[in-house]
């Protein structure tokens, strides 16, 4: 069968499988695509791959496109986020040093209470406390502030600083950050190389943080639907094979290849199984649902991620609230998620908002053919994020 | 107001710096300054409050300047990346060129671009090189490990070169790989097994 090369960047990272296993599973073949997947240096190149027309689609941080939409960084060219990729992957860690202290405050490193970590991290650290992360448009940034915002570190000065993950060793050496909020393997890495301690998973943040969305330009995905619909239902069926528990000491396999992340797969293994050493003497943690690639809709890009992440953006860049809200559900496209998973009969919810945080308990929903049941969705605070109309 | 444009270039290998200096140098009314060490990028490049800064689009430190972007970063003045100015077909092609550039607000088109033309140009030949270097090396690398494997399979076998070269050559078109991967295999195969 003749298919259409597609050519699209991704970050050498463990939540980019959906896109490797769509490839190696022959998913994008069985759709009449071909995915050319190319890696990107930095997140900066590869929203700039997207945005100049070197690639099709992306692998892109959830808030990258919503910065666009709210004006912020630079790039101009608007970008929708078609589906999401997956949900949490973040670790959360502390340099050596504030990883001494919190062990002989006694601190536990549950790994799950993320009220706790931040109040010990509070006594821990000194009044100024620097965290690193990938990219100042992330995820990373959001979870750190809003934890930071909700418990006793909210008392320190915390600044958070952009690092490129291979140089977070470096820079806490250097004293240049005391803690770091990366996606994995770069936690592990940490661990690996004893620079650092894990202190939580992301998800213990926001255990339904979008984390990475599959993106295209708007003007590509008007010219090209049909491409677009194969490319989206291509990469739900690698989550749902990546769902599979059986699935993934292969995933571990193809992800740590040299041409992807070129790492040990016992690695990749440790995120895509949830089973973590969080400390260079080897203390082991056990996250249940640390990645989420399918279950509970978590492909389907909610107008209401959007609009929580602008929010919180706009409250910190004195932007007005509801109208950056509203530019950034116009982002998520919940529409054509819907057109194109209609025609192969894949179920979606009927609605394109949702209250976050607000399921304790899993939910089944309505969708078009049934129902759907969606995940737990709340906040380490219990709070309930309302979007505005 | 200052006539001369303020350009900072990153870049830890000092003979491309100096190469790139050279070339900016060479054009005109420039003070380039030369950041090799990228720890506090940000912080390093708002001291000299340059009009343009220049770095290679495969350097990871890149995200760092992303900070300089948004409006409450070390700048004073929010720095707004070359392409959402009107000169968009140079920003391609920069990007294509494989140096990306960031520039102050404000900034004229028509005195950029001979800038970034000269850039643009010295990049390009410095990738190049790069690239063969590399291409060079690895060719090296393989030449030195099926010498080896010819070696390990003269000695087990007693048999004598060219039949040991043809051996690795029909297994690997037998297992559809690449000569040097069937030597790179034997080669740590039997250095865990002697």
């Amino acid at each position: 069968m003749r298919t259409v090369a597609l050519p699209v960047a991704y970050m050498p990272l463990v939540d980019a499988a959906p896109l490797v296993v769509a490839r190696e599973m022959g998913f994008d073949h069985a759709e009449g695509i071909s995915l050319d997947l190319r890696p990107a240096p930095s997140w900066s190149s590869l929203r700039d791959m997207l945005a100049f027309g070197h690639v099709d689609a992306a692998h892109l941080l959830s808030p990258i496109p919503v910065a666009i939409a709210l004006g912020q960084g630079g790039i101009t060219t608007p970008i929708s986020a078609v589906s999401v990729l997956s949900l949490n992957g973040n670790v959360v860690g502390v340099g050596a040093q504030l990883a001494r202290k919190l062990v002989d405050q006694g601190y536990g490193f549950d790994f799950i209470d993320a009220k706790a970590a931040g109040a010990a991290l509070a006594k821990a650290a000194d009044d100024t406390l620097i965290f690193g992360v990938p990219f100042p448009f992330s995820m990373h940034v959001e979870l750190l502030r809003y934890w930071v915002a909700g418990t006793e570190l909210a008392s320190k000065n915390v600044e958070i600083r952009t690092v490129p993950p291979p140089l977070m060793a470096q820079a806490l050496a250097a004293r240049e950050i005391d803690a770091f909020c990366v996606g994995e393997p770069w936690g592990s890495f940490a661990v690996e190389d004893q620079f650092g301690a894990l202190l939580l998973p992301g998800r213990a943040i926001w255990n339904c943080a979008p984390e990475k969305v599959l993106a295209v330009r708007n003007d590509w995905a008007q010219t090209e639907p049909h491409l677009l619909g194969s490319l989206m239902r291509a990469v739900w069926r690698a989550g749902r094979w990546l769902s599979n528990p059986d699935s993934r000491s292969t995933a571990s396999e193809m992800l740590a290849r040299k041409a992807y992340l070129n790492v040990s797969p016992e690695l990749v293994d440790r995120a895509l199984m949830g089973e973590f050493t969080i400390s260079p003497s080897g203390e082991h943690r056990h996250v249940e649902g640390f990645v989420e690639f399918f279950e509970g809709a978590a492909t389907f890009p909610w107008r209401s991620q959007a609009k929580w992440i602008a929010h919180q953006m706009a409250k910190r860049n004195g932007l007005e609230v509801g109208a950056a809200e509203h530019a950034a559900a116009k982002v998520f496209r919940s529409d054509l998620y819907r057109q194109a998973m209609h025609r192969s009969g894949i179920e979606t919810p009927g609605a394109s908002e949702k209250l976050e945080g607000a399921l304790p308990e899993p939910m089944a929903v309505a969708s078009a053919k049934g129902s759907l049941i969606l995940s737990r969705n709340v906040f380490f605070d219990r709070r309930i994020f309302e979007p505005s109309e | 107001m200052s006539q001369n444009l303020t350009v900072v270039v990153v870049e830890q290998n000092h003979d491309r710096a100096f190469a790139i200096v050279d070339a900016l140098k060479a054009y005109g009314d420039v003070d380039v300054f030369v950041i090799g060490n990228v720890s506090g990028l940000a912080r390093k490049i708002a001291t000299h409050d340059p009009d343009i800064v220049l770095i290679d689009i495969d350097n990871p430190s890149r995200d760092m300047l992303e900070e300089l972007t948004v409006a409450s970063g070390p700048l004073e003045r929010p720095v707004a990346m070359f392409v959402s100015g009107a000169a968009g077909g140079l920003a391609r092609a920069a990007v294509e060129a494989g140096v990306s550039a960031y520039v102050v607000d404000g900034l004229q088109a028509d005195r950029i671009k001979p800038v970034m033309d000269t850039a643009i140009a010295r990049f390009q030949v410095l990738r190049q090189i790069r690239v063969e270097l590399a291409e060079t090396r690895r060719a090296l690398e393989e030449r030195k490990v099926i010498d080896r494997a010819k070696g390990l399979i003269m000695k087990s076998r007693g048999v004598p070169e060219d039949e040991a070269y043809a051996l690795l050559r029909k297994t690997a078109m037998n297992q559809n790989r690449r000569v040097a991967e069937v030597a790179d295999a034997l080669v740590t195969a039997s250095g865990l097994l002697s």
